[in-house]
């Protein structure tokens, strides 16, 4: 007989694996893609390809230079898809790729690799080029003959103008934003989509529901009693909710298992973080749109939160 | 919605390949080994030497303590040594060692098939029969019974809870018992009742074994008191406090024992070796073993004698197989890997598993990524993750902190974590360290 192994328990392991986890993510994307795809033609194709060849390009090298080891490269072809739906089809080539260089290189393998990042790589990638390249990051395709301004751009110029809520919805439709004819990033604009996708994550338990119901239904009942106290200057719930990449943050991004927190009651208070620093920076910030700076604002807070809110104890809940 | 544990939990696959194997009579060895030491608590003391004649059923090592046990011969013949042999682990442990002569019991043991359903004994007498016949749980943590029939003073016992969960994959024995000794199991659950004194006993079964529950629960009809429990199918729920929970929805507090909420747990086959005991007059000498594995040619259900050694349990069922990579002691995720299976079966051996080598090496590690699995898996409602970091950085005052004492080993972390990680080798060490001091803090008072 041949020499036998000999290990502590467990001898079995379930099929779970990093692999699967961020493949089952990037299977979630694949309807928001096409819609992309239909939206906004070949550019979307080309922008994904250009992020994702460059992030994992910058994960390998450092990988086998810097770090000197050899890890799964799907969490940074992931990356790369998430980064590339955060940005305008019509964005130059050479912008992706220093934004993937950011994300990769400084949001995440500077602080260790996979793992050890605090802030969303996508999100750093995305918001550096944000603020260094303000004029090619809202420069939208137009989409269906409307104007290249975002849904929240246009609310936020036309009531910053004195116009009112009814103005703004004059050219907008709301079945249109929700299966994705409207302006915007990649990846934001097809609700109905994401959607499908956060159902399938749900099924395969990727993730759980609570930051995304936390991020979401904290816009919709903020947003909701603005709207009704003042229905002529805030926007309506809906509008929030299928606008400006909402429903993109909080079930793709504001999810990521290495920036989010550990337990139910820590996601949950950073999903309502989340939401409420969105609308806070919507509706009275500078930006028109607050989903990116919100959730890595709440990534910086997600030590905090671990530390704050413990899993429930078997045993604690019958003595007191 | 059946009852469950509340929290954590995971569902590995069931594999229980030998569930339909009926148990079979192991055929004598020609050598059996009997460890004095088979349970929780002070080792025997060997009451035998070198040269004595035994038969079936005598007492050859003394319980030596109140948290012990006695030994008795699982087999007639001629003891050949009382000395150190090396047990599964690989360590030197003592035992008797007896040359198989024939089948001779002691003419006191009722080895007919009649089943005995009265029971006029006061519930002190069964628990000293209990004690004198070296019943210990034979779920896998053999702690002496009688211990747990005796609460401490102050302490109520309002529910007797019998673990027929098996919730391991691959292991049947217990299984096997509720289909095939189904009666004798219920009355043995009648005496524990009567020798504790409680009005309620449950027979917690998992609802993948439907034949069982159905049979039980058609038995029950006959007995007070006993009420068959269907369980959801979800590991670890054949874990005490677990079960407790899960039947009673009572949550024993950390550190406590199952008393603290009322609860007494015995597992099947204990339940049967104590009708065995108490009508029958037969000590604890054999027990039901699960031989199984996907290479092995005839995965079996076997009553076997205590002492025998693994390596003829597992050429009874065909031999090893040629890719073997791994021997387990017990189910696959809170078994031993063997390092002898020469070793003797003994009271906790609930089945014998083997391993091909694909089976038996583990997947590489890759890098934490918070993902939470682990956090969601622990029925205890630990942070594996973070105990691991702790333990590895040898933080030990955090590992208490953060309770690794409570961990109960049963695996969910290292089976669902998605990088592969040894989140329990490194509890597990944590916890020694953490149970050392507490140990340590205790001396000192």
């Amino acid at each position: 007989m041949n020499k036998l192994v000999v290990s502590p328990s467990p001898h079995i392991h379930g099929k779970l694996s990093t692999n699967r986890l961020m493949g089952d993510v990037l299977i979630a994307l694949i309807p928001a893609f096409a819609v992309s795809i239909w939206v906004f033609g070949l550019s979307a194709l080309l922008v994904t390809a250009v992020a994702v060849a460059t992030c994992v390009l910058v994960e390998a090298v450092i990988q086998r230079w810097c770090l000197h080891r050899k890890e799964t490269l799907l969490p940074a072809v992931l990356t790369g898809v998430l980064l590339a739906f955060n940005l305008p089809s019509n964005i130059p080539l050479w912008l992706v790729a220093i934004g993937s260089v950011v994300a990769i290189g400084i949001a995440k393998m500077s602080f260790g690799g996979l793992g050890k990042n605090v802030f969303n790589p996508a999100l750093v990638g995305r918001v550096f080029l944000l603020i260094a390249y303000p004029v090619q990051m809202t420069s939208f395709p137009e989409v269906d003959a409307t104007t290249g301004a975002t849904p929240l751009s246009l609310a936020k110029e036309t009531l910053k103008q004195g116009g009112s809520v009814s103005d703004v919805m004059a050219s907008l439709d709301y079945t249109d934003m929700g299966i994705g004819l409207m302006s915007g990033s990649l990846g934001e604009v097809a609700a109905f989509a994401l959607l499908l996708g956060f159902v399938y994550m749900l099924v395969r338990r990727t993730i759980t529901w609570h930051i995304p119901v936390a991020v979401l239904g904290t816009m919709a009942i903020v947003s909701g009693i603005m709207h009704g106290a003042h229905p002529e200057e805030y926007m309506s719930p809906l509008f929030h909710l299928l606008s400006g990449g909402a429903i993109l943050g909080a079930v793709y991004m504001a999810t990521d298992y290495v920036t989010s927190p550990m337990t139910s009651w820590g996601k949950i208070v950073f999903g309502v973080g989340v939401g409420l620093l969105t609308i806070i920076i919507r509706v009275w910030g500078a930006y028109p749109e607050g989903m990116s700076f919100a959730i890595l604002l709440m990534n910086a807070c997600v030590p905090l939160i671990d530390k704050g809110f413990r899993p429930r104890r078997f045993g604690k809940t019958s003595k007191k | 919605m059946p009852k469950t544990f509340p929290i954590g939990g995971v569902h590995p696959s069931e594999c229980k390949i030998s569930r339909g194997e009926a148990i079979k009579p192991m055929p004598l060895p020609e050598v059996v080994t009997i460890p004095l030491a088979q349970h929780i608590g002070a080792p025997a003391k060997a009451v035998v030497v070198k040269g004595d004649k035994v038969v079936v059923g005598q007492l050859i090592g003394e319980s030596g303590g109140f948290v012990s046990s006695n030994i008795h011969s699982s087999v007639s013949g001629t003891v050949t040594a009382v000395d150190n042999f090396v047990n599964a682990q690989g360590l030197r442990q003592a035992g008797v060692t007896i040359k198989v002569e024939g089948d001779e019991w002691l003419e006191s043991i009722d080895r007919s098939t009649t089943i005995v359903r009265e029971c006029s004994l006061e519930p002190a007498e069964i628990v000293s029969r209990i004690a004198a016949a070296g019943i210990v749980g034979m779920g896998g943590a053999t702690f002496p019974a009688h211990v747990k029939l005796t609460p401490p003073p102050g302490k109520k016992t309002e529910v007797l809870i019998i673990n027929g969960v098996e919730c391991e994959p691959y292991l049947t024995a217990d299984h096997r018992v509720m289909l095939e000794r189904g009666e004798e199991l219920l009355i043995g659950v009648e005496i524990l009742a009567k020798a504790l004194g409680v009005e309620r006993c449950y027979v917690g079964v998992e609802k993948n074994k439907p034949d069982a529950i159905e049979h039980l629960e058609k038995l029950a009809k006959e007995f007070r008191n006993i009420e068959i429990v269907p369980l959801k199918v979800q590991y670890p729920q054949g874990g005490e406090k677990q079960l407790i929970a899960a039947v009673t929805g009572r949550q024993v507090p950390s550190g406590a024992l199952p008393i603290e909420v009322g609860a007494v747990v015995q597992n099947v086959g204990t339940t049967l070796a104590v009708y065995e005991a108490v009508q029958k007059n037969k000590p604890l000498i054999e027990r039901v073993v699960t031989v199984t594995g996907k290479s092995l040619a005839h995965p079996s259900n076997l009553l076997v004698r205590i002492g025998t050694p693994v390596s003829a349990l597992i050429a009874e069922c065909g031999g090893v197989p040629e890719n073997t990579g791994k021997v387990i002691g017990g189910g696959p995720m809170m078994g031993r890997a063997m390092v002898n299976i020469d070793s003797p079966v003994t009271k906790g051996s609930s089945g014998v598993l083997l391993m091909s080598e694909s089976e038996a090496s583990r997947p590489a590690e890759g890098s934490c990524i918070k993902c939470a699995k682990c956090v969601e898996a622990c029925p205890m409602g630990l942070e594996p993750y973070l105990l691991k970091v702790l333990a590895q950085k040898q933080r030990w005052d955090d590992c208490e902190l953060h309770a690794a004492a409570d961990c109960i080993e049963c695996g969910c972390c290292s089976f669902t974590c998605p990088a592969n990680l040894p989140l329990l080798d490194y509890i597990r060490l944590g916890k020694g360290e953490v149970m050392k001091m507490i140990r340590a803090r205790a001396a000192k008072k």
